[in-house]
C-alpha cells in the first residue's frame, strides 16, 4: 500500500518510546529533578524485571531438583567467595553513587579549578 | 479479607488469537506497573490528602478566610506541595512507562500481528473501513491518555499496533479489575439488562466509540440473535477489534469506521445505543450533536445506556480535584469539562423526555478466574469496579 513504510524499515526501539502529542506537565520546579526521577523509575522497573527473572530461575532450579530454595536462603559463601562478593558490593555502591563521590572531591579542588572556558582562553595564549 | 487484594499478575490476561505474544519480561514490566499504580492509589494518594488537610488547606484558609470551594482552587493550592508533586510525577511516569512497555512488546512483533489481523479480517463483511472518515479534533488534538499516536495513527499499512497496545495494557492499568478480557463494563451492562429488564429483546444494538470492542463483545454474546454494530473513527482499533471478536467466535457484531455524530442509519433503527468511557473523550460541540443522533437512531422504547466516571456535581472539591488529575496530566482534556455537565438536561436537550432519564451505579462483574475468593453477598471490596451509568429510554 502506498504512503506507509515497510515494517522492516521501522525502528521499534525508538517508536516504543515515542512522545505522546500534548504538552507534558512537569511537577517539580526544576525539570532536571523530573528527568532524574524518570530515569530512576525506569531503572527501578528494569531492576524489578531482573529480580522476577531471577526468582523464576530459582523456582525452576528447585522444581528440577538441582537445589532447594532453603539451600539458597542458607547459602554461605566460603572465604574466597565472600571476598569476591563483598568487593562486588563495594564496586556496585561506588558506581551508583559516583556523582556523590565526585561532588565531594570537587569541594576540595574547586577553588583551584577555573572553568574550562577560562582554560580554553588561556590555551590560545600559551 | 484485605480491602486491597493483590493485583493479579499480567500472566492471567485473556489471550485471544489476536493478542500479542509475550515473554517473561513483558509480564514482569506490566506487574511492576500494576503494583506501582496500586502503590500510588492506595499508599501515596492518602498521603496527598494528608498534605492537603494538614498544610495546604490551612494555608489557603489563612490567606482567603474560607475553605477552597472548587476543584480549581484546590488544584492551584496543591500544585506547589512536595508530596503532590512527587505523587503526580510518579503517576505521569508510570503512564509513560506503561505505553513504552506495551508498544515495545507490540512493535517488535508487528509483522506477524499485522499478518494475523489480515488473515482474520480478509473479506469479512463485519469490518467496514472508510478512509474518508475525518479524525475529529477532540481525538487528534492530543494523544489521549498519553498513547503515542492516539487511537488513530497508522504506522504501516493495515496497522493494528494502537489497538494491540491498548488491549494489552488495560489489565495492568486497572489491576485486573475489569476482568481477563478487560470487558467488565460491557459485562456489567449486559448483566444489568438481563436482571432489570429481562423481557427486553433488542433487535439491533449500536455501540459508539468502541475502540478494541472489549465492552461491546459481552453485549453481542448476551444477545446472540441481535445484530450489533460498533463504530469508531480509528481504523487501527477497528481492524484489531474485528480480529479480536472473530477470534473469540463472535459473529453477530460488525465494526464500522464512522463518526458517531452523523450515521447513515434510518430513524429508530436501534433498540439499544451503548457507550463505555466514551463521552469524556468527546467535546463540547460533539457531545450534544452525538446525543441528538442517539435520540434520532433509537426506536420508541429504546435505551441509551452510558457507562462513565461520576459527575462532579455535589462532590467534595478535593475529590473532584483528584478525579480531575487525568484531564490536566494524562491528556484527557474534555474529561474536566464533561464531568461538570448536568447530564439530565443534556439528554432532555437531545430530545429525551425528562421523566425517562436515569442515573444508577452498576457493579462490574468480578472475574472469578483471577479473583477466586468469592464474596457474592454485599460489596466485593476492591474487586468489583463500580460504574456510573446514565441514560434514558425513548
Amino acid at each position: 500500500m502506498s504512503g506507509f513504510p515497510a515494517i522492516a524499515d521501522l525502528d521499534p526501539i525508538t517508536l516504543a518510546g515515542t512522545r505522546p502529542k500534548g504538552k507534558r506537565p512537569y511537577f517539580f520546579e526544576d525539570p532536571a529533578v523530573e528527568r532524574v526521577m524518570s530515569i530512576a523509575m525506569a531503572i527501578a522497573m528494569e531492576h524489578a524485571v531482573t529480580r522476577q527473572r531471577l526468582d523464576a530461575l530459582e523456582r525452576l532450579i528447585e522444581s528440577k531438583g538441582l537445589a532447594t530454595r532453603a539451600e539458597l536462603e542458607q547459602f554461605k559463601p566460603d572465604a574466597s567467595a565472600e571476598a569476591e562478593r563483598t568487593t562486588w558490593m563495594q564496586q556496585y555502591i561506588a558506581r551508583v553513587l559516583r556523582i556523590v563521590q565526585q561532588e565531594a572531591e570537587a569541594l576540595e579542588n574547586e577553588a583551584k579549578e577555573p572553568p574550562l572556558s577560562d582554560l580554553i582562553a588561556q590555551m590560545r595564549d600559551e | 479479607m484485605s480491602k486491597h487484594p493483590l493485583p493479579p499478575s499480567w500472566q492471567h490476561v485473556g489471550r485471544h488469537d489476536m493478542f500479542p505474544q509475550s515473554g517473561h519480561d513483558d509480564t514482569a514490566r506490566f506487574d511492576f506497573l500494576a503494583n506501582m499504580n496500586g502503590y500510588l492509589s492506595t499508599k501515596l494518594s492518602p498521603k496527598v490528602r494528608v498534605a492537603y488537610d494538614k498544610r495546604v488547606k490551612p494555608a489557603f484558609e489563612q490567606a482567603h478566610v474560607r475553605a477552597p470551594e472548587t476543584r480549581h482552587e484546590v488544584r492551584k493550592a496543591m500544585i506547589s506541595d512536595p508530596i503532590y508533586q512527587t505523587w503526580s510525577a510518579l503517576r505521569r511516569n508510570t503512564m509513560e512507562m506503561r505505553q513504552q512497555a506495551g508498544r515495545g512488546m507490540v512493535l517488535r512483533q508487528l509483522a506477524p500481528l499485522v499478518d494475523k489481523a489480515r488473515e482474520l479480517n480478509e473479506g469479512s463483511p463485519n469490518l467496514q473501513l472508510d478512509p474518508s472518515v475525518k479524525i475529529p479534533r477532540h481525538v487528534s488534538a492530543v494523544d489521549i491518555h498519553c498513547m503515542p499516536g492516539g487511537y488513530h495513527t497508522e504506522l504501516v499499512a493495515d496497522d493494528i499496533s494502537a489497538g494491540a497496545n491498548y488491549d494489552a495494557g488495560i489489565f495492568a492499568t486497572t489491576g485486573g479489575m475489569l476482568g481477563r478480557y478487560n470487558d467488565g463494563g460491557g459485562q456489567a451492562l449486559a448483566q444489568w439488562l438481563k436482571k432489570e429488564h429481562p423481557d427486553f429483546k433488542p433487535r439491533r444494538i449500536l455501540d459508539l466509540g468502541c475502540t478494541v470492542g472489549h465492552n461491546v463483545v459481552p453485549l453481542a454474546q448476551a444477545f446472540p440473535d441481535t445484530e450489533v454494530i460498533a463504530v469508531d473513527v480509528a481504523a487501527p482499533m477497528l481492524r484489531y477489534a474485528h480480529a479480536r471478536a472473530r477470534s473469540m467466535g463472535v459473529d453477530n457484531l460488525t465494526f464500522r469506521q464512522a463518526d458517531a455524530e452523523s450515521l447513515d442509519y434510518p430513524d429508530g433503527h436501534f433498540d439499544i445505543i451503548s457507550t463505555a468511557m466514551f463521552w469524556h473523550e468527546s467535546s463540547a460541540k460533539s457531545m450534544p450533536r452525538t446525543l441528538r443522533e442517539v435520540h434520532r437512531l433509537l426506536a420508541k422504547g429504546g435505551l441509551s445506556a452510558n457507562l462513565e466516571q461520576p459527575q462532579y456535581h455535589g462532590m467534595d472539591p478535593y475529590e473532584a480535584f483528584v478525579r480531575d488529575w487525568d484531564a490536566y496530566n494524562n491528556n484527557e482534556p474534555f474529561w474536566s469539562v464533561m464531568h461538570e455537565y448536568d447530564l439530565h438536561k443534556m439528554m432532555a436537550a437531545a430530545g429525551f423526555e425528562d421523566s425517562k432519564y436515569f442515573e444508577t451505579t452498576v457493579a462490574g462483574v468480578v472475574d472469578r478466574s483471577i479473583f477466586p475468593e468469592a464474596n457474592n453477598d454485599g460489596e466485593d471490596y476492591g474487586r468489583a469496579a463500580l460504574w456510573t451509568m446514565f441514560g434514558a429510554w425513548k
